[in-house]
């Protein structure tokens, strides 16, 4: 990333697509974020260890005397919808909601710290629905009790149109808190040019041959479970004693000076750039890479697996209009409105029927855009098929916040070096 | 009357500046040092229960980080005076009628986001980049050798970032030395160095104090030029610091390593102020 490529929208919008690093360019916001956390201080716990998945009155309880307001706020990431808007006018053309939409997360962590002290304090956090990631900060979102308990009659495009995928996920059984906005993979990216051989498994990761020339990613969340699943075990399964054996492995990658360094969003750019060979990476980054820049970068989920992870649709627990958030988030799985995202967006739709409708948009569309479409309809980081899904695993769900703190203190030291 | 409004009028002037200190810095300070004594999780809420071990726990984990970024702090702020003396020098001496053009020049890069700055030196210092690419292809360094990641690109950063900082307190120091001095000197037979030794440079001394307090303590505690331009083994505190507070949501032990940090700056600061003695320095710059 550099100054000069700021002034190219294609990187720009490469750049800030993605949900979780991006950290190069926003400290700043990273600063601000912190103040936030100083004023949070005498932190006072919601204390509430919500259930794992909503009892039914839970349900009923909360929605009980709610009412459609006719307008509503959603806190969405940067350029994870088209800035024109399209399905939200369409949205608000038909049932006549108003929806104020925000790009205001960029990270999780700050995020969670910047709204925790309102939610803790019962009070509203100016925002009816928001897109959050299952990493560390959903299961305290969830354990603190900050997300209102979904209505699933309320659903019924949901329970139609999600794929199989999209209901059982390890994160939020039952799907009692959250459905999916969008997913991503994470895998390994490499240039061909550079290794001179396919890479396939995460083996390679681990290869001298490349030595100083692997990337890794600084998350820790990430680290840890290419670790784990380098060394056979299901990050979903692992223990602690899991994680100590999984952090020797990558202190011996890190030891032996094969990893160049542990990267954030910035892992595109020295891919880019040649600092590295082979990385891990997301999947719509090295799919929007390509396009945009028309590098010839190979995305492969290894042969030890790889992972998913999913961004969610929630509604906090203090939101002053939450069925007009529900109706919304039953909207969007709507197949076409489900399509038109996809097509923007590139990363995984969790609406498997999407795919059909974007090939006959490609019908309708020429030249340049009727490519693009293509390409989104057919691509396996878009629509992933039963192979890919095989070897893809979830992240390591969290019973308790202790648990969690384990896992981050293993890991922790690799990257804080 | 009169005299009364006379007695309060400093109090009075000092009132808006006290409040805001009060409300943005007293108050967060203490809010801090009690976060840094409690104990719990972010669920369940953290409670005050004195435990000061976290400060142990906190030192005992981080201490490398701790060390290292004093050690960068420091030969950044060296590297500092050797650059920015002769352009604060030049600038005093040889400016001429061009002074704020020069030091506005000085600070023309503050236009830009300090993160940007940091970001743009990342292309430069890139393995493919303008620098290292024609020195590979000149064979004068190996395939392997790069900048990016390197202790060497930090403190470069940090150098870079901090150099407005340094030459313009230098400047000013600089700038109020009378020429009749310096022509005394010469006239009293001094050679040019010797002048600079015995005249120039003893005058300028509360200019280097300043600029090595406004870039030591921000350089020290910098986390943004790491993280651009380093790489896990140059992990500075600051870092860490961020990383407990916005990614771990660990707060009591983010505070603790803040108050370790500021304590272990304020000892370096005030050793070196009097070692330096701070008494003659501000004696030169009253006169």
């Amino acid at each position: 990333m550099s100054a000069s490529n700021f002034s190219d929208p294609s990187l720009l919008r490469g750049l800030t697509q993605r949900r979780f690093g991006r950290r190069d360019a926003l400290r700043l916001s990273g600063l601000a974020a912190m103040g936030g956390a100083l004023a949070a201080c005498g932190v006072q716990g919601q204390g509430t260890q919500a259930p794992a998945s909503a009892e039914p009155d839970a349900v009923a309880q909360f929605w009980n005397g709610k009412v459609k307001n006719g307008s509503m706020s959603f806190a969405g990431w940067p350029l994870y919808m088209d800035p024109k808007q399209p399905e939200l006018k369409k949205f608000t053309a038909r049932t006549g909601i108003k929806v104020k939409y925000d790009e205001v997360i960029q990270e999780m962590g700050p995020w969670f710290a910047k709204v925790q002290p309102q939610l803790s304090a019962g009070q509203s956090i100016g925002y009816d629905l928001m897109v959050i990631t299952n990493s560390f900060q959903f299961t305290q979102f969830r354990d603190s009790g900050f997300l209102a308990p979904l209505d699933h009659s309320k659903l019924p495009n949901y329970a139609k149109n999600a794929g199989a995928a999209y209901k059982k996920e390890a994160f939020d059984p039952g799907n009692a808190y959250s459905i999916p906005w969008a997913s991503g993979m994470t895998g390994i990216a490499y240039d061909f040019n550079r290794t001179g051989r396919e890479i396939t498994k995460l083996a390679d990761l681990w290869d001298p041959q490349f030595k100083g020339k692997v990337g890794m990613f600084s998350d820790i969340q990430e680290l840890g479970n290419f670790g784990l699943l380098a060394l056979g075990i299901d990050p979903a399964e692992s223990t602690a004693d899991d994680w100590e054996k999984a952090a020797d492995h990558l202190r011996k990658q890190k030891d032996d000076k094969i990893v160049r360094n542990y990267y954030d969003q910035s892992y595109i750019e020295a891919l880019g750039s040649g600092e590295v060979w082979l990385t891990q990476a997301w999947s719509g980054d090295i799919f929007q890479k390509n396009i945009s820049d028309g590098t010839d970068f190979r995305f492969v989920i290894p042969d030890e697996g790889g992972t998913i992870w999913t961004d969610n649709m929630t509604i906090p627990v203090t939101a002053p209009n939450p069925v007009d958030a529900l109706m919304l988030m039953d909207f969007f799985y709507e197949v076409e409105n489900a399509a038109t995202l996809a097509e923007y967006i590139n990363y995984v739709c969790p609406v498997p029927a999407a795919q059909p409708v974007i090939r006959t948009h490609a019908g309708k569309a020429t030249g340049e855009d009727k490519d693009a479409l293509l390409d989104v309809a057919d691509s396996k980081l878009v629509f992933p098929t039963k192979v890919e899904y095989d070897k893809l695993h979830y992240y390591v769900a969290f019973e308790a916040t202790a648990e969690q703190q384990k896992f981050q203190k293993t890991f922790e030291p690799i990257v804080l070096g | 009357m009169n005299r009364v409004k006379n007695k309060l009028a400093p109090y009075l002037l000092v009132l808006p500046g006290g409040v805001w200190l009060l409300v943005f810095f007293a108050v967060p300070m203490v809010a801090m040092l009690s976060l840094s004594l409690q104990e719990g999780d972010i669920v369940n809420g953290y409670r005050f229960t004195g435990h000061w071990q976290t400060y142990t726990e906190a030192i005992s984990a981080y201490d490398t980080q701790i060390i290292r970024s004093l050690i960068y702090g420091a030969i950044a702020t060296i590297v500092l005076i050797v650059l920015a003396f002769p352009v604060a020098y030049w600038i005093a001496f040889y400016g001429g009628r061009r002074k704020p053009t020069y030091l506005f020049l000085v600070l023309l890069p503050f236009f830009v986001s300090f993160v940007l700055r940091t970001i743009s030196w990342r292309q430069i210092l890139t393995d493919e980049g303008p620098l290292i690419s024609p020195l590979r292809s000149a064979g004068l360094v190996d395939q392997s050798f790069h900048i990016l990641g390197t202790p060497f690109a930090v403190i470069a950063g940090l150098v870079y970032n901090f150099l407005p900082f340094m030459v313009l307190p230098i400047y000013v120091a600089l700038e109020r030395i009378d020429p009749r001095v310096v022509e005394a000197a010469r006239d009293l037979y001094a050679n040019p160095a010797t002048t600079f030794r015995k005249v120039v440079f003893p005058l300028a001394l509360p200019g280097v104090f300043a600029g090595v307090l406004m870039t030591f303590v921000p350089a020290s505690s910098d986390y943004v030029n790491s993280e651009v331009l380093g790489s896990a083994d140059t992990t500075m505190i600051g870092q860490v610091i961020q990383t407990q507070f916005l990614e771990n949501s660990d707060y009591p032990t983010a505070s603790a390593l803040s108050f370790v940090l500021m304590l272990v700056l304020l000892i370096g600061v005030f050793t070196y102020a009097r070692i330096l003695g701070t008494e003659d320095v501000m004696k030169v710059a009253a006169r």
